[in-house]
This record gives structure tokens, C-alpha cells and sequence, in this order.
């Protein structure tokens, strides 16, 4: 009896439209956003979370739409994350519907901006999105922030920025490896782990699930609160439902 | 028509609970208001609330509401969602220590993180306590009527209820701590977790609550 670990399916919006790159190039389109987090929604999905990846504002605009169609019909937790770089770009994202919005590429370029969001609104409705990548193998690896969908270096130490966002008010961490996103080679463990033991509040671990199996090895090797999936549920591989029950045979306790 | 006026004192994602509403009351309206008349002259009120204890109560004076609020928990069906349920509470140890409405006896702490450990993993628990979790309904009620017991209801929060009065816990969760998820008297009643984000079963207990009468 307690919390269970959630599974949360992911959706690239482009346009209004779902889309999923393998390492941001082969973009395939997959469908509708709102008929597809109804569907997961079916499937027993724990929250859903929208990533825009639209450059242009009307594009942006666009989102906002399929966000309140999304609060219509849609009775679970939603992230939205994208183009979010002021505190008014949050206040229509939880106007429009949205439960939360992660913050990326904004947050590296201004801090305090975490800070500001989280006191305007909460932490509990911020998210602060780190896109890793590895700069060191070895036994004491270290991985770095990039933003703008991993093509930008940064310098900051992944572990240690999880660690300031949460000091800055951040409620929860959704963290990627760019090293493995898209790959479908499952999680970087090392990675998942080592910001999860460190940090106080919850991490949803992303990047690189090719097979239920590797959703249970994010949880019990992982330690991650959340696990974050996109491809594998898009093309109809594998329902929610059965990744809920593959970890449920693991001891993994899950909302079935 | 029955009206259900929705609190809307600027904290927390109000849309949610309108649409959640509407979705199980199709035929009753669903309106936000921060008028205390508009509240008072409504058949049912929902008191959502996302955020600062310290805030809420600032805007709830700020709005000229506080009055209205303690009023039409005086004989209309009530439900408090969240910070809603927090509020009505004597005092929070959020923000330095903050007064609270003074509806239910009780105080609300922030979860001890240090000393919560996961029964299975042993690994520190974190706060917020974010996500999915069960709750058991310690009494009997017209909220509950076709929600399996220990259900599971999302939650975010930071702060638990402590009651000060066991008779007016309606359910308790377990994490790291037993806390108070619902509680209520008469024709008042609170949840911690956000039915409106709870699927089928938070549906349930919203539809339950726009056809309850407030009489437990």
C-alpha cells in the first residue's frame, strides 16, 4: 500500500500535430494529440505529457488549443513543456488546462526564472526539464546540460543543477538522456540513478525505451519515481496497460 | 437548474475542476466567481486550491470572501479540494506559521522527508508527495458511494492535515506517515488529492458531490 510509480506517455506536438524523431531527425507523424491521450487515458496512463516543438509563435498558439480540448475530456495530470520562457507563457499554459509545465532551455538561461514561476504559481506545477548528456565515462562519470533539443553545450553539471532547480523551488525533475533518446537502448541508468539519490523531490526518467522491460529497470535500478515513454506506445507495440502489468510482475507497485 | 460556484481567488488550475464539473453534471451550471454574493445565492460550493496557504488566505481577505466562505459552509454542500481542504484547518506551519479558517480542529505539517522511508526499497521518500495513491475510507459517506475502498486518487502536496478531531476523518493515506486525504462534518467536505485529476474515480466523487444533499 502506498504511492505507486507512474507511467507517464509522451507526446511531441509540432503543429498541433504528434510527431516522434529518432534523435530529433526522421520525424514521422503519428497522429492527433487530444485522440491519443484519450486513448492512453483509456489504457490507464498516469499523467500525459505534451512537448511543443514548434518554433513560431502561431504555432504556439495552436497548443494552447489542444490544451483546453485536452482539459475537456481528459481527467488525468498534464505537462506541458515548450517554448516556455516567461511567467506569463505559464500562467496560459494552467489557464488553458495544464496541471504543470516543465521548463527547459529558459530556466538555463535565467534561474531566477524558476524561482519566480514557483512562487507565482507553486512548485507543485513546475517542473524543470534537464536534457543530459555524458562528458566522462569511467567510474565517476559526469554528464552536462544542453538545451535547445541537445544541440547546445552548456558546461553546468547535470546532478548538480537538478540540485539548484530544487533549491529554486523546482516540484519535480523530468529528466533526459540525449545520449539515448530515440536510440530505443533504454535508459542511462548511471544517470537516472544518480540524480535520483540525489535530489529531494521526484524524477521522471526519459530517453530511450525500446521495451517494457527497460521501464522496469528505470524504477528498480533507476530508483526514478516516474518513467517517460514516447515511440513505444505511439505505434501500438505495447498499450499502457501492458507496461502497467509487466511492472506490477516486477514488485513494482502500479495504479492497474 | 442547481448551480455550483467554484471559489476563484487566482491559485491553482481552476479550469480542471469546471470541466471535471461539468463533466458529471451536464445539466447544472458551473460558474467561477470571486463574488461573496454570487457564493452565497449558489446551491453548492467547491473551494479548490493549488499553492501557498499563506496566499490563499491573503486572497480570500483581499476578495472580501472570508465571510462568504464561512457562511455558505454553514449549511450548503461544501467541498474543499487540496489547499481547500488545508485551509480550513486551525493552522499551517507553511510560510513561518499561517492562520487557517478555523472550520475543522487540526493543524497541517510539512511531510518530516528525513525520516520517511520506503517500506519495500528503503530509499528516502520524496516531497512533494506526487502521484497516485490509495485511499482508505475510514467512515461511511454519501462522497464515497461507488468508490472502491483504497482506491487510488492523484495527489500533490507538500503539507499534511494532522486532525484534531478522529471523527471527522473520512480517510486516511499512508505515505511515510498516515495522513488525513478526507475529512468533513455535516455538509462540509474535504479531499487532499485532486478528484478532478483522478479519472473514473475522482469523477465518481464529484457526481456524488453535485447530487448530494449535505447531510452525512
Amino acid at each position: 500500500m502506498g504511492l505507486s510509480k507512474r507511467v507517464i506517455p509522451c507526446l511531441d506536438v509540432d503543429n498541433g500535430r504528434v510527431v516522434k524523431g529518432v534523435r530529433f531527425v526522421d520525424i514521422r507523424d503519428a497522429g492527433d494529440p487530444v485522440e491519443i491521450a484519450r486513448r492512453y487515458d483509456q489504457q490507464g496512463a498516469d499523467e500525459i505529457t505534451f512537448l511543443d516543438i514548434t518554433a513560431s509563435s502561431d504555432n504556439r498558439r495552436t497548443m494552447v488549443h489542444v490544451v483546453e480540448a485536452m482539459a475537456e475530456q481528459v481527467f488525468i495530470p498534464l505537462t506541458v513543456g515548450g517554448g516556455i520562457r516567461q511567467i506569463e507563457d505559464v500562467r496560459r499554459m494552467l489557464v488553458a488546462g495544464a496541471d504543470k509545465v516543465a521548463i527547459n532551455t529558459a530556466a538555463v538561461a535565467n534561474p531566477e526564472f524558476v524561482q519566480e514561476a514557483a512562487g507565482h504559481f507553486g512548485s507543485q506545477c513546475i517542473v524543470v526539464a534537464i536534457d543530459a548528456k555524458q562528458v566522462k565515462a569511467g567510474d565517476s562519470p559526469r554528464w552536462e546540460v544542453f538545451t535547445h533539443g541537445g544541440r547546445r553545450a552548456t558546461g553546468i553539471d547535470a546532478v548538480s543543477w537538478a540540485l539548484r532547480m530544487t533549491e529554486y523551488g523546482a516540484g519535480e525533475i523530468l529528466l533526459t538522456s540525449m545520449d539515448r533518446d530515440g536510440t530505443r537502448d533504454g535508459f542511462d541508468l548511471a544517470l537516472v540513478r544518480t540524480v535520483c539519490d540525489a535530489v529531494p523531490i521526484p524524477v521522471i526518467a526519459s530517453g530511450g525505451v525500446g521495451n517494457l522491460d527497460h521501464l522496469v529497470d528505470g524504477i528498480l535500478q533507476g530508483h526514478a519515481d516516474a518513467v517517460l515513454a514516447a515511440s513505444i506506445f505511439h505505434f501500438g507495440e505495447y498499450t499502457v496497460g501492458d507496461a502497467k502489468r509487466r511492472m506490477a510482475e516486477c514488485g513494482i507497485e502500479v495504479r492497474l | 437548474m442547481s448551480t455550483v460556484a467554484v471559489i476563484d481567488y487566482g491559485m491553482g488550475n481552476l479550469r480542471s475542476v469546471c470541466k471535471a464539473l461539468e463533466h458529471v453534471a451536464p445539466t447544472a451550471r458551473v460558474f467561477l466567481t470571486a463574488d461573496p454574493d454570487a457564493l452565497v445565492r449558489a446551491d453548492r460550493v467547491v473551494f479548490p486550491g493549488q499553492g501557498a496557504i499563506g496566499g490563499c488566505i491573503a486572497e480570500l481577505d483581499r476578495l472580501s470572501l472570508r465571510a462568504a466562505v464561512l457562511q455558505v459552509m454553514d449549511n450548503k454542500p461544501f467541498l474543499g479540494i487540496c489547499l481547500g481542504l488545508q485551509a480550513l484547518y486551525d493552522f499551517s506551519e507553511e510560510g513561518g506559521g499561517t492562520r487557517g479558517l478555523g472550520v475543522l480542529p487540526g493543524r497541517v505539517a510539512l511531510f518530516p522527508s528525513e525520516r520517511m522511508r520506503d517500506a519495500r526499497s528503503g530509499q528516502v521518500l520524496k516531497v512533494p508527495h506526487m502521484g497516485w495513491n490509495q485511499v482508505r475510507q475510514v467512515a461511511d459517506h454519501p462522497l464515497w458511494r461507488g468508490i472502491d475502498q483504497d482506491a487510488r486518487f492523484y495527489f500533490v502536496h507538500s503539507y499534511y492535515a494532522d486532525a484534531g478531531d478522529r471523527g471527522q476523518v473520512m480517510a486516511v493515506t499512508e505515505y511515510g506517515i498516515r495522513f488525513t486525504s478526507a475529512a468533513g462534518r455535516e455538509n462540509i467536505f474535504a479531499v487532499q488529492f485532486h478528484p478532478e485529476k483522478s479519472q473514473q474515480a475522482g469523477l465518481k466523487l464529484l457526481e456524488n458531490f453535485v447530487s448530494w444533499d449535505g447531510t452525512a
